[in-house]
C-alpha cells in the first residue's frame, strides 16, 4: 500500500467563538500563505458582528473563570500544556511555514514552556501583586489582584506560536476571558491553538480567536463597552494610537508594549500580569 | 428649628492663625515667581463668598517653564540623589505638616468650605502620615516589585474636594520614587497648595523638585500635552479623566486616573443597625459628599428599610450645618457656586422623576453655598440620581430582597470604585466583597483612609491605586 | 433575624428560650464603629453660654456618691451637707440630684437631707458582687427602702447572664422591683464584666423589660467603669425600648467620670443620641464624688474669669 497515491484530507481553518468553530458569519475568508507565498488555506475573515458574538461569548464565560479557583485554573492551563506538548509536531511544522524559520522545534518548545510558566503563575498572583496593610487603626485591611474582565488581545503579527501564547496566557491565568485577533498573515498556529484549548478542559468563551484583518476589526473591540481592557502588541503604531483614543472612551486598560518589536524569548517578567488585574482593597473592623 | 435644652455656643476655631497673602505667584524651581502670560484669578471663602487672595492661572509659557525647573531638578539632582536622602526630605516635610497643622486646617476651612473638625481630624493628619509613609519606602524601593528607576517628570492634577490630601498623595510617592513634580491644583482650592510650597522651602527641598502652577483646566491641558512630561496622574471628573487618556494616546506619557464613583452603600438586615447608620452618614455626608468615593447609593433590605430610614432620618437631623470654622460644625459649604447649582439641578430631576425627597431640618446661611443633606426614597436604578455622581450631600435610597440582587443593583454602573456592606455574618461579607467590582470595599466601615492602604478604582472610576506598595507602581520602571 | 424592634412580643419572658431568642434577635453592635462615634461625639467643643448650661446641667443630675468600708455616720453627713450646698460661696450654684450610700446609712442620709429635695440612693442586693442568696438580696433592698431610701442601686448578676440564664437575670430583677415597693430602682449592668457590646445592649433590654426605672453602668468597683461608647450603647436601648412602645427609662453612667470634661462629654452623648427628654436628673444621672469639685472649680472660673484652686472649694 502506497501513501503517494492518497490525497490528504485539508483542515477547514475557521474562527473559536464560544468553545465552536464557526465560520464569519459574512461569509468571507482570506488567503492564507506560507513564507514563501505559496498558498496554504482559506481562512475565515471575521467580522464587526463575529467581534461582537467573540465578546458576547468572553463576557458569559467570565463569571464562572474568574471565580474558578485559582489552584483549578492552574490546572486547566497545565493541561492546555500537555497538549499542546501532544501536537508539538504539528505546531512546529504550521510554525515553520509560517515564519519562515529551521528552529521551528526550538521556538514551539518555547511556547509551551510558556505556558507552563504562566498555569503556575495562577495561584501565586495574589501573593506577588497583593498585600496585607498595616493601616493605623482597628481594622484589618487587605488588598487582592481581581481580573480585569473581558481583554480584546491585538496578537503579535511576526511571532506566531510563541508571542500568541506569550500574550494569551498571562491574561486567562490571573481569571480574565480573551477576544484575540489571531497574526493577519499568520493566523493558522492561532486555529490549530483554538482546536487545543477546545479539546482541553478550558470552559467555552475564555479564549476566542478571531482571523481576519486587524485593522477591521480592532476598532470595534477597542471602542466596544463590555471590553475592559485591550492589549496592543500586534498593533501598527498609526493603528494603535487610534485603538488607544477608542478605548479612552469607557477607560479601558491599555497595554502597549515599550519594545515594538520584542524578544518572545527573554523572561517575560510580571508586566503583562500586573496589566489585566484591579487591585480590590477590603476593610473591616477588628473587634467583639 | 426648636429651641433645644443644650444648644452649643459658637466655638470658632480662630483664623488668625492661617496668614493669608493678598496674592501668590507661581512655585517654579523653589520661587514664587510672577507668571508669564497667565492670568489672575480670585479664590473665595464659599462659606461666605469672601475673597481670599488673588492667584495666577499660569499659561504655556508658565507652564514650559514649570516642567523645565522640574527636568533640571531631575536631571541634576532628584534622580541622583540616594533614596535615603530624599527620604529625610520627606520626612522633614511629614514634620513641617504637624507643626503646621492647625494652620493648614484652618487655611483648607478657609478656602474649600469643608468642617474644622474634619480638616483637622481627618485631612491633616492623613496628609502627613502619607509623607511619613512613602518618605520611608524611598530608599526601599528595590523591594518594590516595581523596580527602582524613577520615570522622569510628573504632571500631577488634583480636585478641589481634598486640596492637600491629594497633593499628598500625588507628590509623596512621586518624589519618594525619585520623580520631580509639576502639581496643579484646583482653581477654586489653591492656597493650601501654596502654603505647601513654603514648606517645601522650609524643609530646603531643592529646587524644582516640586512646581506648583495654579489655573483652571486650561492650565490643565497645558500640562497634560506638554511634551516635556512623562507621566501624568489626574484626579477628578470621569470626562476629563476620558479626555486625558485620549490627549496621551500614541505617546510614551504613561497615565494614572482616579475619576469619579456612584458606590453602593449596602445594608443587610443583620446589620449593626446604629453602625450601619453611621456609616451611612458618613458615607455620603462626609465632606459634604464632595468624595468621590461617597456612598451615594444606598441599597437597604426590603425587610429592614423602613427601620433604616427612620433611624436615618432621626441621624440626619442632629447634623449641624454652618460656619466651617465652627468646631462643632458636622455640614460646610458647598465648594463653589457651580457645584451648587449642579446639585441643585439633579435633586431637581430626582423630584421631577417622582423620588421623594427628605432634607434635615437646618437653617442655611444667608451667605455662601449650602446644601442641606437630603435622602432621596423610592430610587430606582432607572433614575438618574442612582446613576449620575452629584458630589454632594444627597442620598439615593434604593432596596434589595436577596444578596444576588444587591450585588446586581450594586455593580450595575460603569462605575467601580467603591462600595460598603454592612452585615454581621462574616462569610457573607466576604462572599460580596469578592463579588463587588470596585476598587475599595468597606465592610462595617466606610470611608477610611490610610497612606498603607491601596485605594483606587475599576472600570470608568479610573486605573492606577494611589497608596500603599501598590502606589509606587506609577512612579517607577 | 430582623433589625427592627418595633414591638416587643407580649411572651418575650415566657421561658429562657423566648428570651434569648428575643435577645440574640436584637442588632449587633460593632464595636469599632461604636468606639469611634463616641471619640467623634467627644471632640464637641462646648463654650462660653453651653458651657455654664453644661456645668450646672451636670452638677444637678449627680449621684454624690460614698461606697466604702470606711464610711460613717460623720462622712455621709459631711457629703449630704456637699450634696444640698456644693458652693457655700454661690447661691445660685444647683443642689446634685442624690446622695448615694450603702444600705446601713440610708437613715443618717435621709435624716441629713430632709426637706432638701436630694434623693436617697442606696446600693443593694450584695453590692457590688451581688453574689449572695436571692433571699439575702432581697432583705438587703428591703432593709434599705425600710430605712427610707429613694432609690435603689441593684447589680444583675453577671455569672447567670454571661453563662446565658438570662431568665434567671430576668427573675432576679423583677423580684428586686417588687422589693423595692416605690422606690426607683436603678440596674447596674457592670458593663466592665459583660465584655462585649452585644452583650451591654441585651442586658440593658434584660433589665429593662423586667421592670427596671434607670439602667447603670457599673459599681465603680470594676475597671473599667463607666465609659463613653458603653453609656451609648445604653443610651441607644433605652431609645429603641421607647420607640418600641416600652416605657422610657433612665440612663447612669458610674465610675471613672471625674473632669468637667468627662462629664460634658456625657451630656453631649445623651444630647445627641437621645436628645432634650433625657437631659434631667429624672431621665440622667452620672455617679461620682470627686467631679463635683472640680465641677465648681469650673464653675468659678467661668463666673470669674480666672482660673480656681482646691483651695476653694471644699473637701469633705
Amino acid at each position: 500500500m502506497s501513501d503517494r497515491t492518497r490525497l490528504d484530507v485539508r483542515k477547514t481553518y475557521k474562527l473559536f467563538i464560544g468553545g465552536a468553530f464557526p465560520r464569519s458569519e459574512s461569509g468571507r475568508s482570506y488567503q492564507v500563505t506560507d513564507s514563501g507565498a505559496n498558498f496554504i488555506a482559506n481562512a475565515a475573515l471575521a467580522s464587526r458582528k463575529d467581534a461582537r458574538d467573540a465578546v458576547v461569548a468572553a463576557r458569559s464565560a467570565f463569571k464562572k473563570w474568574s471565580t474558578a479557583s485559582a489552584y483549578n485554573r492552574g490546572q486547566v492551563l497545565y493541561r492546555v500544556a500537555e497538549m499542546l506538548e501532544g501536537r508539538r509536531d504539528q505546531f512546529v511544522a504550521e510554525v515553520a511555514s509560517a515564519e519562515g524559520i529551521h528552529n521551528g522545534e526550538h521556538v514551539v518548545d518555547a511556547a509551551i514552556d510558556r505556558w507552563v510558566w504562566y498555569a503556575g503563575w495562577s495561584d501565586k498572583i495574589a501573593h506577588v501583586l497583593g498585600s496585607s496593610n498595616s493601616v493605623a487603626g482597628p481594622y484589618f485591611d487587605f488588598s487582592i489582584p481581581e481580573p480585569t474582565g473581558v481583554v480584546a488581545i491585538i496578537a503579535p503579527q511576526e511571532s506566531s506560536l510563541l508571542g500568541l501564547v506569550s500574550v494569551i496566557s498571562p491574561v486567562i491565568a490571573a481569571g480574565n476571558t480573551a477576544v484575540v485577533i489571531a497574526s493577519e498573515k499568520r493566523p493558522l498556529p492561532a486555529i490549530t491553538l483554538s482546536e487545543v484549548l477546545a479539546t482541553s478542559d478550558l470552559p467555552g468563551g475564555v479564549v476566542n480567536v478571531l482571523t481576519g484583518k486587524t485593522s477591521e476589526i480592532s476598532p470595534w473591540l477597542a471602542s466596544h463597552a463590555d471590553v475592559n481592557a485591550i492589549d496592543l502588541t500586534g498593533a501598527a503604531p498609526e493603528l494603535a494610537t487610534q485603538l488607544q483614543i477608542a478605548a479612552a472612551e469607557n477607560l479601558k486598560r491599555v497595554y502597549r508594549p515599550d519594545d515594538d518589536n520584542p524578544d518572545w524569548l527573554a523572561d517575560p517578567g510580571l508586566s503583562r500580569l500586573q496589566a489585566f488585574v484591579e487591585t480590590k482593597t477590603v476593610w473591616h473592623p477588628i473587634g467583639v | 428649628m426648636n429651641h433645644k435644652l443644650f444648644d452649643y455656643a459658637p466655638a470658632p476655631e480662630s483664623r488668625a492663625i492661617a496668614d493669608i497673602r493678598s496674592n501668590y505667584g507661581l512655585f517654579i524651581g523653589g520661587e514664587f515667581v510672577e507668571p508669564v502670560d497667565g492670568q489672575p484669578f480670585k479664590t473665595i471663602n464659599p462659606a461666605t463668598e469672601e475673597v481670599l487672595a488673588e492667584v495666577s492661572a499660569a499659561g504655556a509659557h508658565d507652564v514650559d517653564r514649570a516642567v523645565a525647573a522640574a527636568r533640571t531638578a531631575y536631571d541634576n539632582t532628584w534622580s541622583r540623589m540616594p533614596g535615603r536622602e530624599r527620604a529625610k526630605y520627606l520626612f522633614r516635610i511629614a514634620r513641617i505638616i504637624q507643626e503646621r497643622a492647625r494652620e493648614l486646617a484652618v487655611l483648607e476651612s478657609l478656602d474649600n468650605g469643608k468642617p474644622i473638625r474634619e480638616s483637622r481630624d481627618v485631612d491633616l493628619p492623613l496628609v502627613a502620615a502619607h509623607f511619613f509613609y512613602y518618605a520611608g519606602w524611598a530608599d526601599k524601593l528595590e523591594y518594590s516589585g516595581y523596580g527602582s528607576t524613577p520615570i522622569g517628570v510628573a504632571g500631577q492634577i488634583i480636585p478641589w474636594n481634598f486640596p492637600l490630601l491629594m497633593l499628598s498623595w500625588k507628590i509623596a510617592p512621586a518624589l519618594a520614587c525619585g520623580n520631580t513634580v509639576v502639581l496643579k491644583p484646583a482653581e477654586t482650592t489653591p492656597l493650601t497648595a501654596l502654603t505647601f510650597a513654603e514648606i517645601c522651602r522650609q524643609a530646603e527641598l531643592p529646587p524644582g523638585v516640586v512646581n506648583i502652577v495654579t489655573g483652571a483646566g486650561e492650565t490643565g491641558k497645558l500640562l497634560v500635552e506638554h511634551p516635556g512630561i512623562d507621566k501624568i496622574a489626574f484626579t477628578g471628573s470621569t470626562d476629563v479623566g476620558r479626555a486625558i487618556a485620549k490627549s496621551v494616546a500614541g505617546t510614551k506619557k504613561r497615565l494614572t486616573l482616579e475619576l469619579g464613583g456612584k458606590a453602593a452603600n449596602i445594608v443587610f438586615d443583620d446589620a449593626p443597625i446604629d453602625q450601619a447608620v453611621e456609616g451611612i452618614v458618613a458615607g455620603i455626608f462626609f465632606n459634604q459628599g464632595h468624595v468621590c468615593c461617597a456612598g451615594s447609593r444606598l441599597l437597604v433590605q426590603e425587610s429592614v428599610a423602613d427601620d433604616v430610614l427612620e433611624r436615618l432620618r432621626r441621624r440626619m437631623s442632629t447634623l449641624r450645618l454652618g460656619d466651617p470654622l465652627d468646631k462643632n460644625t458636622d455640614i460646610g459649604a458647598i465648594n463653589s457656586a457651580v457645584q451648587l447649582q449642579k446639585i441643585r439641578e439633579l435633586s431637581r430631576i430626582g423630584e421631577e422623576e417622582g423620588a421623594e425627597r427628605w432634607s434635615a431640618p437646618c437653617e442655611l446661611p444667608e451667605h455662601g453655598y449650602w446644601f442641606a443633606p437630603t435622602i432621596f426614597t423610592g430610587v430606582t436604578q432607572a433614575h438618574r440620581i442612582a446613576r449620575e455622581e452629584i458630589f454632594g450631600p444627597v442620598l439615593s435610597v434604593l432596596t434589595f430582597r436577596t444578596p444576588d440582587e444587591a450585588v446586581e443593583k450594586a455593580n450595575n454602573t460603569p462605575y467601580g470604585l467603591s462600595a460598603g456592606i454592612w452585615t454581621d455574618k462574616g462569610s457573607r461579607i466576604l462572599s460580596i466583597a469578592n463579588r463587588l467590582r470596585a476598587g475599595v470595599v468597606w465592610a462595617n466601615t466606610f470611608n477610611k483612609f490610610d497612606p498603607t492602604s491601596p485605594f483606587g478604582g475599576y472600570k470608568e472610576s479610573g486605573f492606577g491605586r494611589e497608596g500603599g506598595r501598590h502606589g509606587l507602581e506609577a512612579y517607577l520602571r | 433575624m430582623t433589625l427592627t424592634t418595633s414591638a416587643i412580643p407580649a411572651d418575650v419572658a415566657s421561658s429562657d428560650a423566648a428570651l434569648r431568642r428575643f435577645l440574640h434577635g436584637l442588632p449587633g453592635v460593632d464595636q469599632v464603629g461604636a468606639d469611634s462615634r463616641a471619640a467623634a461625639l467627644a471632640t464637641r467643643s462646648i463654650k462660653t453660654t453651653a458651657k455654664r448650661w453644661a456645668i450646672d446641667t451636670a452638677i444637678t443630675v449627680i449621684d454624690l456618691t460614698t461606697l466604702e468600708g470606711q464610711d460613717t455616720e460623720g462622712k455621709v453627713r459631711a457629703l449630704c451637707a456637699k450634696g444640698a450646698r456644693p458652693d457655700p460661696t454661690d447661691a445660685t450654684c444647683p443642689k446634685v440630684a442624690a446622695i448615694c450610700v450603702y444600705p446601713d446609712l440610708v437613715a443618717t442620709a435621709r435624716e441629713h437631707l430632709r426637706g432638701t429635695g436630694i434623693k436617697v440612693a442606696s446600693v443593694a442586693t450584695n453590692f457590688p458582687s451581688g453574689r449572695a442568696a436571692l433571699p439575702v438580696k432581697l432583705a438587703d433592698v428591703r432593709a434599705a427602702v425600710a430605712a427610707g431610701a429613694d432609690e435603689i442601686d441593684m447589680v444583675i448578676d453577671r455569672g447567670a447572664f454571661l453563662s446565658g440564664r438570662y431568665l434567671e437575670v430576668y427573675d432576679e430583677i423583677v423580684q428586686v422591683k417588687a422589693a423595692c415597693d416605690t422606690a426607683h430602682l436603678k440596674v447596674i449592668l457592670e458593663t466592665g464584666e459583660l465584655a462585649t457590646y452585644d452583650n451591654v445592649r441585651r442586658a440593658s433590654w434584660i433589665a429593662m423589660l423586667a421592670g427596671a426605672d434607670f439602667i447603670k453602668t457599673s459599681t465603680g468597683k470594676v475597671s473599667p467603669a463607666a465609659t463613653l461608647p458603653v453609656t451609648l450603647v445604653m443610651l441607644e436601648a433605652v431609645r429603641d425600648f421607647r420607640e418600641a412602645g416600652g416605657r422610657q427609662v433612665g440612663v447612669k453612667a458610674a465610675g471613672g467620670i471625674r473632669t468637667t470634661k468627662d462629664a460634658l462629654r456625657y451630656l453631649v452623648l445623651v444630647n445627641e443620641t437621645v436628645g432634650d427628654d433625657w437631659l434631667s436628673p429624672d431621665w440622667f444621672r452620672l455617679g461620682a464624688s470627686s467631679l463635683l469639685n472640680d465641677l465648681l472649680m469650673q464653675r468659678q472660673k467661668l463666673l470669674t474669669g480666672h482660673y480656681s484652686g482646691p483651695d476653694y472649694v471644699t473637701i469633705d
